[in-house]
C-alpha cells in the first residue's frame, strides 16, 4: 500500500511527525473500502499497512481499521463469517489487552466488531429495506475516544453513508448502559436513515479504543471528492485523532 | 445420510423488516388471511454416518455460536432427519 495518491489536489495537511505511526487495514474476501481506508490513513499523515484476514500476526501495527464492504458476501449474517478469521482473533485479543489496540470498524467493519462481541448490539436490514447511499450528517456525541479526539464535542460532520443492513439494534438495557457511559459516539442528525435505535450511528467499547460506525469517514478525506459541505473532508479527523494519540503516547 | 436441521428465527421483540415486506405483498396476490409474517433460516448439516449425542451437541453449539447471533436471533429447533 505504498502507491501515491494521484487523483485530487495536494494532500490536505500532512504532518511529517505522524508518518512513523502504522495503521493496519484489514482485507477480507469481499472487502471493498480497504484502499480508501489506506488512502485516508496516508492523507492524514500516517503509514498504512495492508493486513490479510488469514494472517496470524498483526505486523506490529499501532492501530487497525476494519473497512467496509461485503465480506463473504454478507452470507449467513453481515460479518458473521469474517469474525472467525485468524486475524480477528489477534485483533480481539489486542483490543482487550492492557495495550488497548485502537480499532475502528466502518460499516461492514462495524458489523464484524459486533459479531466479535468487541461492541454490543447488532445490525439488521434497514427498516425501509432499501440500499441507501447519501451524504449523512452526524453529531459527535463523544470526543474522548481514541478515534474522535480531534473533533469538538457536539460537532456536526458530514460523511457518506451506504449500506443495506444498517439498522443498529440492542435491547433497552444495553442501550441505557451505552447512553449512561457515554458510549454513543455518533448520532444521525436530521433524519434516521435506517431505523437505528435512538438514532445511533456509532458506538465505542468501555475503554474507548474500539469504535464502530455505519457511515464512511474514509470517503470524506480529500477536497473535491467527498460531500460538498465543509470541503468534504470531515472524515479526516478519525485518522488524525488516532495518529496524534499514537505519536503523542510514544513521546 | 442423516442430516441435522437447525431452524433460526429473529427474536420475537425484533421487528423483522423482511417479514414485514412479505406480509405487505401477500394481499396483492389475493392472500388476505395472513396478518403477520416472520422470516427465519433453515440449515441442514449433513453427517457422514450415525448422529451420536456428541455430534448433536456439536450441532447445538454451532447453532448458538455461528449459525445464529443471540443478540437478534433464537435457535428454535435442532433435530435429526434421516434421509
Amino acid at each position: 500500500m505504498t502507491e501515491l495518491p494521484l487523483i485530487g489536489g495536494a494532500p490536505v495537511a500532512v504532518e511529517p511527525h505522524l508518518a512513523g505511526a502504522k495503521i493496519g487495514v484489514v482485507t477480507f474476501p469481499g472487502t471493498l473500502d480497504d484502499r480508501d481506508a489506506a488512502r485516508a490513513v496516508r492523507l492524514a499523515g500516517g503509514t498504512a499497512v495492508a493486513l490479510w484476514h488469514a494472517d496470524t500476526h498483526l505486523a506490529d501495527v499501532d492501530a487497525v481499521v476494519i473497512p467496509g464492504g461485503f465480506s463473504y458476501g454478507d452470507y449467513l449474517r453481515a460479518g458473521a463469517i469474517s469474525r472467525f478469521a485468524p486475524l480477528m482473533s489477534r485483533i480481539i485479543d489486542a483490543a482487550n489487552s492492557d495495550a488497548k489496540l485502537p480499532v475502528l470498524g466502518i460499516c461492514n467493519g462495524f458489523q464484524i466488531l459486533t459479531e466479535s462481541h468487541l461492541l454490543p448490539g447488532s445490525m439488521i436490514k434497514n427498516d425501509h429495506l432499501k440500499f441507501l447511499c447519501r451524504d449523512q450528517v452526524l453529531r459527535v456525541e463523544n470526543n474522548n475516544t481514541l478515534w474522535t479526539s480531534d473533533y469538538e464535542a457536539g460537532q456536526e460532520i458530514t460523511v457518506p453513508l451506504k449500506n443495506q443492513d444498517g439498522q443498529y439494534i440492542a435491547d433497552d438495557k444495553t442501550l441505557d448502559a451505552l447512553e449512561a457511559e457515554g458510549r454513543v459516539v455518533f448520532r444521525y442528525v436530521g433524519w434516521n436513515p435506517n431505523g437505528s435505535r435512538r438514532d445511533i450511528a456509532g458506538i465505542s467499547n468501555a475503554a474507548g479504543n474500539v469504535v464502530g460506525l455505519m457511515p464512511h469517514p474514509e470517503h470524506a478525506v480529500e477536497p473535491g471528492f467527498g460531500p460538498e459541505s465543509n470541503a468534504g473532508t470531515d472524515g479526516l479527523g478519525f485518522f488524525t485523532s488516532v495518529l496524534n494519540k499514537i505519536v503523542g503516547g510514544a513521546q | 445420510m442423516p442430516r441435522i436441521v437447525v431452524d433460526v428465527m429473529p427474536k420475537p421483540e425484533i421487528l423483522d423488516p423482511q417479514g414485514k415486506a412479505i406480509v405487505g405483498a401477500l394481499p396483492r396476490l389475493g392472500f388476505t388471511s395472513f396478518s403477520a409474517v416472520r422470516q427465519g433460516k433453515r440449515f441442514e448439516l449433513t453427517v457422514d454416518g450415525e448422529v451420536t449425542d456428541a455430534i448433536l451437541a456439536q450441532a447445538r453449539e454451532a447453532a448458538e455460536t455461528l449459525l445464529s447471533n443471540p443478540v437478534i436471533e433464537d435457535v428454535v429447533n435442532v433435530e435429526v432427519v434421516e434421509a
